[in-house]
């Protein structure tokens, strides 16, 4: 055993250490592995950005009601006696100011795209003071906060960084009115951050919506039980009525989107490792045409076949390793923390940043590991069946 | 010098098959080498040879017939076997010399030594002492690249008796070298020949280089005609 694991060692490093002699057809192999990694990791940060936005949205603490049967606000309507009905069920936080309930509009105005100069939709919320005092982590951090009553927006500082038009005192047209950007605001990492925010009843005046919401957010006594509200609502004929936890409504929100992302991005990878594959293969067979009269005379000095094997399939799964290796480097060189923005639940754009998490670098290496076996792999069996009298009488 | 049979070839046939025709290179060759030989095989291109010299060496079995090496026949060992049976018994010479040229001399020569379990610094011992025999020892460190035709030669030889096998095979060990590097290799192994009392059997085409073996045998079309050269 302790002789076969030296004639490994010794093959393995030979085989490495003769690299140099194949470093073009060596190096395409590395750089094809990277690439496929690289595009891989992409896309799979940009999932995990866009997951990890629309979490850090959602809160434990608060509920998201919306009409029965509506995926998100924009389908919604709820109108003002039923905000007033659900402001008295149970489990509900109240305050000094009564319970703490905010009754949004969210209705969706044009932008455009800084990268592309394309026109998108985006969202405008029509927000109380209750409703801000329910935001953690809300800090103008620029100008001042709208004043009710006015056709003043605060804007998001995502949508400053990637829309243009929203820079602090410009004047804005959404339909037949002119607003005024009066503030900029942060929202601790969440889709508010890609929202424009203003006074509800301005908002429901100007948008001619009379008195109606189209999203309720509550505040929980015991955050994650909305079971009091849903037993309320369902006793109430009145209020035909969906709850969820805000952070159960913003996962189902991302999971489409994310999961679109994923799956895109793996069927691309893989095909592009079908690609690597061929070059990995083609460089491992190379390597052991290349190799044969070393590969014969170490056989017939005694090596046995499995060094010959295993020499070759380490070389191959070096070289992935190093392509997984580059591929990563540059997908965090090159994508981590850029920021993009991408159509939301509610059909607006939401602004998110790349994040390459350590489970999508374990992917990528893992993908460049098995391109490297599988390439490795047959090319290591004919170097272990490379006949000996190839030896013999073999001109160099 | 010991008298015994070291190796036998009774009724040994060997033939190959290209594309649909059958060549046949042996047809019931009978011989013997003994114990302490220097035996020089001589004979035109496609001969029968170096295919002799893979039936010898393990590397090749015969289609029928028997192969005994001490009596015992090797041509029944399974590939590991025979690959476990060439590392304790035989070292190989090539024309070319084989040597892997991503490794030093003294790596070169270490290779067999890999098989056997041996410290690194027995081993180091070993290689010392195979350099010096071949008189290479100032030349350890140095590529194969950076050495004469006749120098990765000698590391060859050096490579070949490091672990101390019973014979060497040596497959025209002269064909790549000058006449005046190609007498010192044969010295050498002379030398090996005479001094350590290794059986060595050699593939030629130089009749003088097979002047320097104790027994020639000239093979043409598969047969043997013997010419003695130890007087």
């Amino acid at each position: 055993m302790g002789s076969l694991i030296s004639q490994i060692q010794a093959v393995v490093a030979m085989n490495l250490r003769s690299l140099p002699q194949r470093i073009w057809m060596s190096l395409a192999t590395l750089f094809a592995v990277a690439i496929v990694v690289a595009v891989l990791l992409a896309f799979l940060s940009m999932a995990n950005g866009f997951q990890q936005t629309v979490k850090n949205t959602g809160s434990e603490s608060l509920a998201v009601i919306l009409r029965a049967g509506s995926q998100a606000e924009l389908n919604s309507v709820i109108t003002r006696d039923q905000v007033n009905l659900l402001s008295e069920a149970p489990g509900i936080v109240r305050g000094d100011k009564g319970p703490k309930v905010s009754a949004e509009l969210y209705v969706t105005v044009d932008g455009i795209k800084r990268s592309s100069q394309t026109e998108v939709n985006l969202p405008l919320r029509g927000i109380s003071e209750s409703g801000i005092s329910l935001r953690e982590g809300f800090t103008i951090i620029e100008g001042r906060m709208f004043e009710p009553g006015k056709n003043e927006i605060v804007v998001g500082s995502s949508v400053l960084r990637e829309f243009s038009g929203f820079e602090l005192g410009n004047s804005l047209r959404f339909g037949k009115t002119t607003w005024t950007v009066v503030g900029v605001f942060e929202a601790g990492a969440s889709v508010f951050a890609s929202e424009l925010w203003t006074d509800v009843r301005t908002l429901q005046s100007q948008f001619n919506r009379g008195s109606s919401a189209q999203v309720i957010r509550v505040a929980l006594q015991q955050p994650g039980d909305i079971g009091a509200i849903t037993e309320y609502i369902d006793k109430e004929p009145r209020l035909n009525m969906d709850v969820k936890t805000e952070a159960e409504y913003y996962q189902e929100q991302a999971k489409a989107m994310s999961d679109m992302i994923f799956f895109l991005g793996w069927p691309l990878a893989i095909a592009m490792a079908l690609g690597a594959l061929a070059g990995a293969l083609n460089t491992m067979y190379n390597s052991v045409a290349q190799r044969a009269v070393e590969i014969a005379t170490l056989r017939a000095i005694g090596f046995r076949g499995v060094s010959a094997f295993l020499g070759t399939l380490v070389e191959s799964l070096v070289l992935a390793f190093i392509g997984g290796l580059l591929g990563t480097l540059a997908a965090f060189l090159l994508f981590d923390g850029i920021s993009a923005s991408t159509l939301g639940g509610s059909f607006t754009q939401i602004v998110f940043s790349f994040e390459l998490s350590s489970d999508a670098f374990v992917q990528g290496i893992t993908l460049a590991m098995i391109i490297g076996l599988v390439g490795g792999f047959f090319p290591a069996l004919k170097a272990s069946r490379v006949p000996v009298m190839v030896a013999f009488s073999v001109d160099p | 010098m010991s008298q015994k049979q070291l190796f036998e070839l009774n009724n040994v046939n060997k033939s190959f098959t290209k594309g649909k025709e059958e060549i046949t290179i042996f047809n019931g060759l009978n011989m013997s080498i003994k114990e302490g030989e220097f035996l020089a095989i001589m004979g035109p291109s496609g001969s029968g040879k170096t295919t002799l010299l893979n039936l010898l060496g393990g590397v090749d079995r015969p289609t029928a017939g028997d192969i005994l090496f001490r009596g015992s026949p090797i041509n029944n060992l399974s590939e590991g076997q025979l690959s476990k049976w060439r590392a304790e018994h035989i070292g190989f010479i090539f024309q070319f010399y084989n040597l892997m040229p991503m490794l030093n001399a003294a790596r070169n020569v270490e290779l067999p030594l890999l098989l056997k379990k041996l410290s690194r610094s027995q081993r180091r011992n070993s290689v010392d002492t195979a350099l010096k025999l071949v008189g290479l020892e100032a030349r350890a460190g140095h590529q194969p690249s950076e050495l004469s035709g006749g120098q990765q030669q000698r590391v060859a030889i050096a490579r070949a008796i490091v672990s101390d096998p019973t014979f060497l095979l040596c497959d025209e060990p002269t064909g790549d070298l000058d006449r005046a590097t190609a007498v010192e290799i044969l010295e050498i192994l002379q030398l090996l020949n005479r001094e350590f009392g290794k059986t060595i059997v050699m593939v030629t085409h130089d009749p003088a280089a097979a002047e320097y073996a104790s027994r020639c045998l000239h093979l043409d079309k598969g047969e043997f005609i013997e010419k003695d050269l130890a007087a």
